[in-house]
């Protein structure tokens, strides 16, 4: 099924998408897409969605199952408080990508803005993942609570030079490809030692990430990571005194 | 170096003539106040909070209470709170933590505030004799209806109407999350909400399967966590409400400590069981009143726009403007919580220090949303300190369309109002999440509880409705010329466009 929405109001969109899941299509193709906010907003099921432009902001908010393929930037906080499903990006994202997923996967294949990751948290089997190809910005994993956060440095220079990595994490992990410099890191993250056993755990990641987004795995299979952990889970335990 | 004990806060004793060492102390008292020694009981007063328990349970009404039984030198300005507050926070260099609502003894402008009632020149309505009409709806409404007449000469509604919340009294429970409060807590309320047709808020600490059945009459909250917050839970709720500040603690987000997350609170919250749940200060997608929208929009774009979605934030400074640019984000509801609002746990700083008395609050903000032409676009409930039925007229008069009651709902359950919930030791099985203690609080018998308050409640407001000739909530509404100001300075008149007693 083709949907074309050029011109036509996000609401139309997602009421176009739910009839589609209803249907039992599983694969939708979305074109001119430009700007619509809340692209699969809630939406449930199996259903493999191609949007061709550039989603506006919310993509995949409390989405719970669907593939998202994007041949475009995205706009702020795609994957946000997502449940379960995959947004794929072919380019860039803007800021707190990935806000308070509680499941799936956001892969994206250039660099992301401000707080990618924020408040991330895991359950049980829903641990949420964020890979970033390129580069992001400062306050990666800030608050993060649970899941994981790789970020790849396809290109030259530091993947992450900005402050405030893993601000107040309590729960997860962060890996970004290189070192790090102890100055970039925020209050209660931790570099922790990058060992075989990590290397194994982020493979199958970084080689379903190159996979999607069509990109040689092996530099990144080859490369050092730093790996960023909490210091506690209980970052404020030590806060407070009764009155 | 040791300052030595500062002085006891409260003192129990036992009537020894009275006590039969039946040991019921002993077990109601999570604190440690009680313990058996040979033939005797015995007490250690510094352990008490004041929660009761052991005096509501004692057969022979043998113990008895005395708070400061230790005198400070008296002085105005260095009392006893500021005092211990400085020999706490010199022995720990810590944030003093405290619980329930605002603790300083300011005024309460309620008190301050009179109600009308009619004499000889307009008739007061009987309630038991003529309908009252105290059904409130809550939510946008139309500023004008487009009506069509059909070729059989009936009429047709043209305009679309935007979801309302229908309670069948002005009275709504306030957002306690489970977590806070027990699940028999939570549920005493849902059961209580359900029968007399309200709502009740989830607090930020997701749905237990529990409440399922109580689900219509639920509002679910997403707080910045965003705990227990998936699509599922946003479809069960009757509305959603985005909670921006709360009137015990604005401007700062919340902790509930790894201790209290058990492997019930960690799955509706869904995070792993000991961790802290930490909501942070801001929504982390809301850095504007333009990204509030994108949420508001968000949550309606996820249910279809079936559900109205609230606003709820702490009474502070600009809390008018603030409430104008919700009533612009397509919120359907501003949720206004002054600064007595309760709490499990807040820095004590915040708790007595900031924020706004609910009652200018509301009279701020309807003033505000009046004189935009945009007071149909959102509901207004006010929460906060709201104690009696009174309160609730007041609150109505001066221009709320609903009010939140917490506090006084977990009273209703037994709550003394001891200000330790913080610590988890409930005795009354309400804040806590310890088996042996919630199992004390039967739904069944704390719902009866709760509804049998807010049914007395709606019956008192019906009577001061009919005592002043109002017979419909509407007119009760804004209605502000019902009320006089009486020793409230001409500031205070002017914010509350209220006249003075005698005008």
């Amino acid at each position: 099924m083709t949907i074309d929405a050029n011109g036509m109001n996000y609401t139309e969109l997602n009421t176009r998408l739910r009839a589609a899941v209803a249907q039992g299509i599983d694969e939708v193709v979305v074109n001119n897409v430009l700007g619509q906010r809340f692209i699969a907003d809630g939406l449930k099921g199996n259903i493999r969605i191609t949007l061709n432009g550039v989603p506006g902001g919310d993509l995949g908010m409390f989405m719970s199952g669907p593939t998202c393929i994007v041949h475009g930037n995205c706009e702020h906080a795609p994957g946000n408080t997502m449940d379960g499903g995959s947004i794929i990006i072919h380019g860039s994202a803007g800021d707190a990508v990935a806000h308070s997923m509680r499941g799936g996967k956001v892969f994206v294949r250039e660099d992301i803005g401000y707080r990618g990751g924020i408040h991330m948290k895991e359950y049980q089997e829903k641990r949420p993942i964020l890979v970033v190809g390129g580069t992001a910005r400062a306050f990666l994993g800030e608050y993060m609570a649970g899941g994981l956060i790789i970020v790849l440095g396809k290109n030259d220079g530091e993947p992450v030079s900005e402050r405030g990595i893993g601000s107040g994490i309590h729960g997860g992990e962060i890996y970004i490809r290189g070192n790090v410099q102890e100055r970039y890191l925020g209050t209660g993250a931790a570099i922790q030692p990058y060992s075989a056993e990590h290397r194994d755990r982020i493979a199958p990641i970084v080689q379903e990430f190159s996979k999607a987004l069509g990109m040689d795995p092996q530099p990144f299979l080859d490369a050092e990571f730093t790996r960023i952990c909490p210091m506690s889970s209980r970052p404020f335990a030590g806060k407070y005194t009764w009155e | 170096m040791s300052i030595g004990a500062i002085p006891s806060r409260y003192r129990i004793r036992i009537d020894r003539d009275q006590c039969m060492l039946c040991e019921r102390c002993i077990e109601s008292c999570p604190y440690g106040v009680f313990r058996k020694n040979g033939e005797t009981i015995h007490v250690d007063s510094r352990k008490c909070t004041a929660c009761h328990r052991c005096i509501a349970m004692c057969p022979r009404d043998a113990i008895s209470l005395l708070e400061h039984p230790i005198d400070y030198r008296s002085h105005p300005i260095w009392t006893r709170e500021v005092r211990e507050s400085i020999y706490n926070q010199a022995r720990t260099g810590k944030i003093i933590l405290a619980g329930m609502g605002n603790a300083q003894p300011l005024p309460a402008i309620f008190d301050r505030l009179l109600l009308d009632a009619c004499q000889v020149t307009n008739p007061s309505i009987d309630p038991l004799r003529e309908p009252m009409e105290l059904r409130t709806y809550i939510g946008k409404k139309p500023s004008r209806l487009e009506i069509r007449r059909t070729p059989e000469g009936d009429l047709d509604l043209v305009t679309e109407l935007a979801p309302n919340l229908e309670a069948e009294t002005p009275i709504l429970i306030a957002h306690m999350s489970y977590g806070a409060i027990s699940l028999n807590a939570q549920k005493s309320l849902a059961m209580a909400a359900t029968e007399v047709k309200t709502f009740m808020g989830t607090g930020e600490g997701g749905l237990h399967p529990a409440l399922y059945p109580y689900q219509d009459r639920m509002i679910v909250q997403v707080a910045s966590g965003r705990f227990g917050v998936d699509i599922n839970y946003l479809e069960r709720g009757a509305a959603i409400e985005i909670k921006i500040g709360q009137g015990a603690k604005p401007g700062i987000g919340g902790h509930l400590p790894g201790e209290k997350v058990d492997a019930d609170v960690s799955a509706t919250r869904m995070i792993p069981v000991g961790s802290d749940a930490i909501s942070p200060a801001p929504h982390h997608d809301i850095y504007s009143i333009e990204d509030l929208k994108q949420l508001v929009r968000g949550l309606k774009e996820a249910t279809e726009w079936k559900k109205p979605v609230f606003v709820k934030i702490a009474a502070v400074h600009n809390v008018a403007a603030i409430a104008a640019g919700i009533a612009r984000s397509s919120a359907d509801a501003v949720v206004v919580d002054g600064f007595r609002g309760g709490t499990g746990a807040a820095p004590r700083v915040f708790r007595d220090q900031v924020g706004l008395p609910i009652e200018a609050a509301i009279a701020a903000v309807d003033q505000k949303l009046r004189d935009q032409g945009i007071r149909n676009e959102v509901s207004l409930i006010a929460s906060g300190g709201i104690r009696e039925s009174a309160d609730v007229a007041k609150a109505i008069a001066l221009g709320a369309d609903a009010i939140y009651i917490g506090t006084a709902s977990l009273v209703a359950m037994g709550c003394r109002v001891c200000g330790n919930c913080y610590r988890g030791l409930c005795p009354w099985g309400i804040a806590t999440q310890r088996e042996d203690l919630t199992a004390r609080l039967d739904p069944r018998e704390g719902s009866v509880l709760v509804s049998n308050l807010i049914h007395a409640w709606t019956l008192e407001l019906s009577e001061l409705m009919g005592a002043a000739g109002i017979n419909s909530i509407e007119s009760l509404r804004g209605n502000r010329d019902r009320l006089r100001g009486y020793m409230l300075d001409e500031g205070i008149l002017k914010v509350l466009d209220v006249k003075p007693v005698g005008a």
